[in-house]
């Protein structure tokens, strides 16, 4: 077996070019670890009285045009869903409340603690911030649209109509909050529904006022482990289905599921090409042995 | 070595005719360009190239029928998904002739190269129509890399990959144009450059299954599984040996003028030798899909009409072409290794557009189907490359080998 200088040195160039490429892909999908204080909302449902103010606010605060028909409740009458001019609307649910209430569920980006959004993306142009927010750098995005494909909650919205697109989504006010404002939709709320603070305090609350209302809350924290835990909770006493909730989202994180497959690239970079090096001198030595035999028998052939 | 290969006048008059016109002068050649075939290319891309214009000046939303439930078309499904397994001819060649030592398979080597070169590059073009900012491509790679995404390793792949399968070519252009010295020093690479490859091929073709890993509530239960990246690396080499069993067959019908009398080439050999790695991969890809299905255990699914469209894709795409290519093998019949290489081809882009299209937001009521413009435009792309496969097949070193080269590569 010869494994000359040169086949050495092929074999180097092969592993370093790889190399390269391997300590670039630092693997593991999972992104910054959520600060002790991050932010979040706890929306209480049984208090929504579907008046869509935070609509408005939200409108307002993010010089985008006004909510759908303010005032007029027909709006209810169909599913409603974000737009890229809309980062927040109100469902009506699609069950009263035993004493006979209409039930409302404000809707906008969750703001996961492991955003599947930001993990996935390929410029870094959504991001996840320590205090809480996912925020979207516009002049990073490429518009790829993975994110809306990766999203479980169908949040990211895309401009299509537009030569210059973006991705548009609730901010959570990131400014805002950077200012020391409460985010838009949290300081119009009238009835109470959104409190704002810190997502471990609003928990605790959360579980407080099932455990003091056993009867009338249902017992689940919604936003507490799906896609891996949320910043935007919410508490209800009808079934969240109903407040056309996204159903069935795994609770695991998100960018975990990814995990697996980006932690093999430095295996398949730092085996494979010694492998198929050493496979490429077992074949080529096999043809070596084949032709010298056959010249043997040639030369036989000849005396 | 001819004096031939070392003539130093590259744009000379006789050097075009004979390497840029086939021989023929100029109005000669613009005339021979006229054929039916030609007409049909001509009329696709005078819909086609103004459709991207269209797409570019009034944005994704006027071309296409993308929605924001559904914000991947076939412009990622087809043009970028299915294009890349497409193109795994290239490396799953190179590597049997190379690292195997599949000798008997070189004739065909040159021709799933170049397919791989130009299916690459359309990918490319594919991904730059598709991306709502693409001027920002570039930023991955130095302005902000999004170190922690799947998309971020298949970007370096496909772009270093791209890279390599030119490396890979280049020999035949280099032949063509008669640049001795640089040819040889790139045949004295080629194990190198064909281990990067293979090792970049293998991550790439994985990491697109990866895409879809975090999607287990959107893509349906009986396609989605942790081992996407396993099946669609595996599924890759079967698209590549279809790939190859299906172009060498209508390379050689029609450049059969190309052909060398003297090399003698026999296709029907070649394509039995691939019979049999396409059934055992096929074999192989079967069952890892269904250990996919065994721990996802969702075997009351079969029983929908979801389930039957699996079983159809399992039986029909999978399990049929892999007995399809033994009986072939055993059989000596190239002709039906060959129906097994088309049923492969359509089962791996069945494949692709199940995952990333079809079985893909199944239970969301607003289902997407392209738009004719999005059609169109993928058409137009894949006509381009057929151009410029036929454009220089018939020009360099492609099917026949270049007589100053003969058993050099």
């Amino acid at each position: 077996m010869n494994l000359n200088r040169r086949t050495l040195f092929k074999l180097a160039a092969a592993a370093g070019t790889a190399g390269v490429v391997g300590a670039a892909a630092k693997s593991r999908a999972s992104v910054v670890p959520a600060a002790r204080n991050a932010r979040g909302v706890l929306v209480d449902t049984t208090r929504c009285v579907g008046c869509r103010a935070c609509e408005a606010a939200c409108a307002e605060a993010n010089a985008l045009a006004g909510p759908e028909k303010p005032g007029d409740d027909t709006v209810f009458a169909s599913k409603r869903s974000t737009s890229p001019t809309a980062y927040t609307v109100v469902q009506k649910g699609s069950l009263k409340s035993p004493a006979g209430e209409d039930r409302f569920a404000k809707t906008q980006c969750m703001h996961c603690v492991q955003p599947a959004c930001a993990s996935g993306c390929v410029v870094k142009a959504l991001e996840k911030t320590a205090s809480g927010p996912v925020v979207y750098h516009k002049d990073r995005c490429l518009g790829c649209r993975y994110c809306m494909i990766a999203c479980p909650f169908g949040v990211p919205k895309y401009e299509f109509s537009s030569a210059t697109p973006l991705v548009k989504k609730c901010t959570f006010c990131a400014e805002r909050q950077a200012k020391g404002l409460v985010p838009a939709c949290t300081e119009v709320c009238p009835s109470g529904a959104l409190q704002f603070g810190a997502r471990a305090d609003l928990l605790e609350e959360a579980k407080e006022r099932i455990y003091q209302n056993p009867e009338k809350y249902v017992h689940k924290v919604y936003g507490e482990d799906e896609a891996g835990g949320t910043s935007w909770l919410y508490i209800s006493d009808v079934p969240f289905e109903s407040l056309k909730l996204p159903a069935g989202i795994e609770k695991k994180s998100y960018p975990e599921l990814a995990d697996g497959a980006l932690s093999a690239v430095p295996f398949v970079i730092t085996l494979w090409p010694p492998l198929l090096m050493g496979m490429y001198t077992f074949s080529k030595r096999r043809d070596e042995v084949a032709a010298k035999e056959n010249d043997g028998r040639q030369e036989e052939r000849h005396v | 070595m001819s004096e031939h290969a070392l003539k130093p006048a590259l744009f000379g008059g006789p050097w075009m005719r004979e390497n840029l016109f086939l021989g023929m002068p100029f109005r000669a050649y613009l005339k021979s360009l006229v054929t039916p075939a030609n007409a049909i290319a001509a009329a696709i891309l005078l819909a086609g190239l103004p459709t991207i214009a269209y797409r570019f000046w009034r944005g994704l939303g006027a071309a296409t029928n993308l929605s924001q439930t559904n914000p991947w078309g076939i412009w990622v499904a087809f043009d970028v998904v299915c294009g890349v397994a497409l193109a795994a001819g290239g490396y799953t060649v190179a590597c049997a002739v190379y690292i195997f030592g599949q000798k008997e398979l070189r004739p065909i080597l040159r021709p799933a190269i170049l397919t791989g070169f130009l299916g690459y590059a359309l990918v490319l073009f594919g991904l730059v129509v598709d991306l709502g900012q693409p001027w920002r491509l570039p930023y991955q790679f130095f302005l902000t890399p999004g170190t922690t995404a799947v998309m971020y390793e298949v970007g370096w792949c496909v772009f270093l990959y791209l890279m390599v399968l030119g490396l890979e070519f280049a020999p035949a252009a280099l032949e063509w144009l008669g640049l001795v010295k640089l040819r040889r020093l790139l045949g004295s690479l080629t194990i190198g450059i064909i281990v990067i490859g293979v090792t970049l091929s293998t991550l790439h073709q994985s990491s697109l299954g990866a895409f879809f890993l975090m999607t287990p509530g959107k893509l349906h239960p009986l396609w989605y599984s942790p081992f996407l990246p396993i099946f669609f690396f595996v599924s890759s080499l079967a698209a590549g040996i279809g790939m190859v069993v299906v172009e060498s067959a209508l390379s050689h019908r029609a450049f059969h003028d190309r052909l060398d009398p003297a090399a003698s080439v026999d296709l029907d050999r070649i394509t039995l030798s691939l019979a049999k790695g396409g059934a055992i991969v096929l074999f192989a890809y079967f069952f890892i899909r269904l250990q996919g299905l065994v721990s996802s255990g969702r075997f009351d699914l079969l029983a929908t009409g979801w389930g039957a469209w699996y079983l159809f894709e399992m039986l029909g795409f999978i399990l049929l072409p892999s007995f399809v290519f033994a009986f072939a093998a055993r059989r000596k019949s190239a002709r039906l290794a060959r129906i097994a290489g088309v049923l492969t081809v359509l089962g791996v882009i069945l494949n692709r557009f199940n995952v990333s299209l079809i079985a893909f937001n199944w239970n969301v009521p607003d289902r997407y189907v392209p738009s004719a413009g999005e059609v169109i435009t993928s058409l137009t792309i894949v006509t381009i490359g057929v151009l410029i496969f036929r454009w220089i097949v018939n020009r360099m070193p492609v099917v026949n080998e270049h007589p100053d080269w003969r058993g050099a590569h």
